[in-house]
């Protein structure tokens, strides 16, 4: 199984005046140098603060640009509906990714199935912005992430705790986010998963030394990953909230608790009046320290998404688990 | 010395955390009202389009275009650049200050993002690492415009009008604190020439 080779022409767009090599790095025209940790964590810096939102249109598209979206999640379904049509949920068409690539100037992102790396270089030859290698489609290997060091493009992904963020680091990573329970608009796992990588990060910054080492092994964690994390303070890549957001509340909610920025899915193009809801919760990140603000916006916009009560949900329609 | 840094979105802390460095104390600018004892202001990177309307829907444009005419230093990075532009090709809120023309994610996608190497006028000591993510380029200066610099093919990331400073890059997300030491020094220079004219 070692032997696969994942890294195929190691071109981003056609035109690219550049081959990634190791790593997904190399060298372009006039002293280049591209997909570097430096430039593919550096694109998430530039999101922070913001609302990424998932579309299924170019009409959607532009809605959430027009609302002040960071950046879109471009898919065939949002999770509220691949929840209720079941099936195998796989990487999206790639023309519709285009056509949404084409409607907007904001970066866009697309999933691809955990470890279906064929999807991900798929994905990186259409010049996607980012790749979420995401729980939310039926993961294509049980085993093993997408090695993302080699692509030149960036990849965000789904944790739980911190030893799940800092294995995804460690397998390229450049931004995480909560996992949440995605499609069901009950806030209460991205609560859960921010809240555990936030607390194992103050937790750990208050150990000697020599009990990083022992506290690595226990949460399954590169020890050079955990070291640098307990140094910083905070995750070396950027942290946003995901899964279940779906009122202005829920994202003062997420930035309160300390992530970077928020993920809304199925919430705002499931709701009553999508424009409006998306326009509030875009301020309401900006401005979450801020209640007058959050609640003035919080103000008549319309019927939020039905949602699914997360305690009540039998285990085996729980997502979050997918991935380890 | 206060310098703003506007926290609409994007990596406005790293800018924090540079000037913090170099002892400067950051304040973060959302609404008009943070504007009120500044000596500088910084426009971080992140999503112009995210900026513009946000800027609109809380009154912070005509606010800022104030600040900046004022005479006090302001320094857009890659998307504050676009946000100081006159023209960024496209209809999108601007502050529309500085007589240069923008292109937008002028060396498409996130894949053909880059660094490189900068000479970069009036800053000593050598090279500055240019970092460029979905970077806008200045296609062309008007006659008050000084060009900065340029890349090998001609290129023009960084400019200066008066008190305005752009990048196309990302100084913040470097350990080089030159260019913030640079504008800090700008920002004394217009502190003290403030204080001398207490009644203007």
């Amino acid at each position: 199984m070692s032997d696969i080779k994942q890294n195929g022409a190691g071109n981003g767009t056609a035109d690219a005046a550049h081959s990634a090599g190791i790593n997904g790095q190399g060298m372009g025209a006039h002293g280049r140098r591209v997909g570097t940790d430096e430039l593919k964590r550096g694109l998430a810096q530039m999101l922070k603060g913001g609302v990424i939102m998932d579309v299924v249109t170019p009409e959607h598209a532009a809605i959430a640009e027009e609302a002040g979206a960071c950046s879109v999640m471009a898919l065939e379904r949002v999770p509220a509906d691949i929840r209720k049509q079941g099936g195998v949920a796989r990487m999206s068409d790639p023309a519709l990714i285009l056509s949404i690539m084409e409607t907007v100037t904001i970066p866009v992102m697309a999933k691809c199935r955990i470890g279906h790396f064929a999807e991900a270089r798929i994905l990186e030859a259409i010049g996607i912005d980012y790749i979420d290698e995401s729980e939310v489609l039926t993961p294509a290997d049980e085993e093993h992430h997408v090695d993302k060091r080699d692509f030149a493009v960036p990849f965000v992904c789904g944790a739980r705790n911190l030893g799940e963020a800092l294995r995804r680091i460690s397998e390229g990573a450049a931004m995480i986010r909560s996992k949440g329970e995605a499609g069901t608009g009950d806030v209460v796992e991205a609560v859960r998963h921010a809240r555990a990588i936030l607390g194992d990060i103050r937790r750990l910054k208050s150990m000697r030394r020599d009990e990083m080492f022992a506290y690595a092994k226990e949460i399954q964690a590169p020890y050079a990953l955990v070291e640098e994390t307990a140094d910083l303070g905070r995750l070396p890549v950027v942290l946003f909230a995901a899964g279940g957001i779906a009122t202005p509340a829920d994202a003062a909610l997420m930035m309160q608790i300390g992530v970077d920025g928020v993920f809304v899915g199925s919430g705002i193009f499931k709701s009553g009046n999508p424009a409006v809801r998306a326009k509030a919760i875009v301020e309401a990140t900006t401005h979450f320290n801020d209640w007058k603000i959050v609640a003035e916006v919080s103000k008549n916009l319309g019927e939020p998404m039905v949602g699914i009560n997360v305690s009540a949900m039998p285990d085996v329609e729980r997502i979050a688990g997918r991935g380890w | 010395m206060k310098i703003g840094v506007l926290a609409l979105q994007g990596d406005f802390i790293e800018h924090e955390q540079m000037l913090a460095r170099l002892g400067a104390e950051p304040s973060e600018v959302r609404l008009p009202r943070d504007l009120e004892g500044l000596d500088g202001l910084i426009m971080p990177g992140g999503e112009s389009t995210t900026f513009g309307k946000l800027a609109k829907r809380f009154g912070l444009v005509e606010p800022l275009r104030a600040f900046a005419q004022s005479g006090r230093p302001t320094w857009g990075t890659c998307a504050g650049l676009i946000f100081l532009a006159r023209d960024v090709g496209r209809d999108q809120v601007t502050l529309g200050l500085m007589d240069v023309k923008v292109k937008r994610n002028a060396f498409g996608r996130q894949i053909d993002s880059f660094t490189c190497d900068l000479n970069i006028a009036g800053l000593p000591d050598g090279p500055f690492p240019g970092v460029f993510i979905r970077a806008p380029i200045i296609e062309s200066v008007g006659k008050s415009v000084r060009v900065l610099c340029a890349l090998d093919d001609g290129t023009i990331v960084a400019a200066r009008q008066d008190n305005l400073l752009a990048t196309s890059f990302h100084p913040e997300l470097t350990d080089d604190l030159r260019m913030h030491a640079l504008f800090l020094r700008a920002c004394g220079r217009a502190h003290e020439q403030g204080s001398l004219t207490p009644d203007s």
